[in-house]
């Protein structure tokens, strides 16, 4: 199913928004993946896209609460999810299987999100646009 | 570059902004404002620890539109306006008061 292209008027503008799927698969840490998504995120949110952010594999633990980055010397950048809503980006998506692989539950995150079966996840993706995964 | 406050150095990047934000001072602030060519009021000393406030609770710097928006909410919609925070900071709010506030550049700022 698509929606026909929406148009902005708010601004003025007459761009079409497409609906954007970050996915997010890597561990916060480690790499510098995580970290370089949610600023992409951050910036296209200027351009008032339908963003849609999908935590899934070990992306899941990018969205664990209580993490402590003092040890590895690195910004704690756990918080800044907790800014997405300020932005306008609400449509958060976690994997079930990939919690419950890692022993993980929707309490244990920092943000609200949409806990999804891989089934509903794949329907989703098929719903997308443009999709970039990290 | 680098800023002098209470006969300390304070080291910035090429365009002035902190390198690290916990040498942040009211001294600095001040010295940074001067730079800037800004009189600091006590509306301008809002905006600033708005930020710093932001800032300690995201860990990032935020966007214009994201700004206003939060000031709106929490002082008021007059201050939470384009023209009220550009009057404030001629150069644009996100990055002049975020400068003056030790913060990094505003991500997707250019």
């Amino acid at each position: 199913m698509m929606d026909e292209d929406r148009t902005d008027e708010a601004e003025g503008g007459s761009g079409i928004v497409k609906k954007f799927m970050y996915v997010n698969r890597k561990a916060p840490y480690g790499t510098v993946y995580a970290l370089e998504v949610l600023e992409m995120v951050l910036i296209s949110a200027a351009f008032d896209q339908d963003v849609h952010l999908v935590f899934t594999d070990d992306g899941v633990f990018e969205l664990k609460k209580g993490m402590e980055t003092a040890g590895i010397g690195m910004k704690n950048f756990s918080n800044t999810y907790r800014a997405l809503e300020g932005y306008d980006i609400e449509k958060l998506y976690v994997d079930q299987e990939s919690l419950d692989e890692r022993g993980l539950a929707e309490a244990d995150l920092i943000v609200p999100v949409t806990v999804l079966s891989r089934a509903e996840m794949a329907k989703l993706m098929g719903e997308m646009d443009v999709i970039l995964s990290a | 570059m680098a800023y002098q406050a209470n006969g300390k150095t304070v080291e910035t990047d090429e365009e002035g902004y902190l390198v690290n934000i916990n040498e942040w001072s009211e001294e600095v602030a001040g010295e940074i404002a001067k730079a800037e060519q800004i009189a600091m009021s006590p509306e301008h000393w809002e905006v600033v620890n708005f930020l710093r406030e932001y800032y300690s609770e995201y860990q990032i710097a935020p966007a214009i539109r994201v700004l206003t928006k939060a000031i709106s909410k929490k002082l008021g919609a007059e201050k939470g306006s384009n023209k009220y925070l550009y009057e404030l900071f001629p150069y644009g709010p996100a990055k002049q008061a975020c400068k003056i506030a030790g913060l990094p550049k505003p991500t997707g700022c250019v």
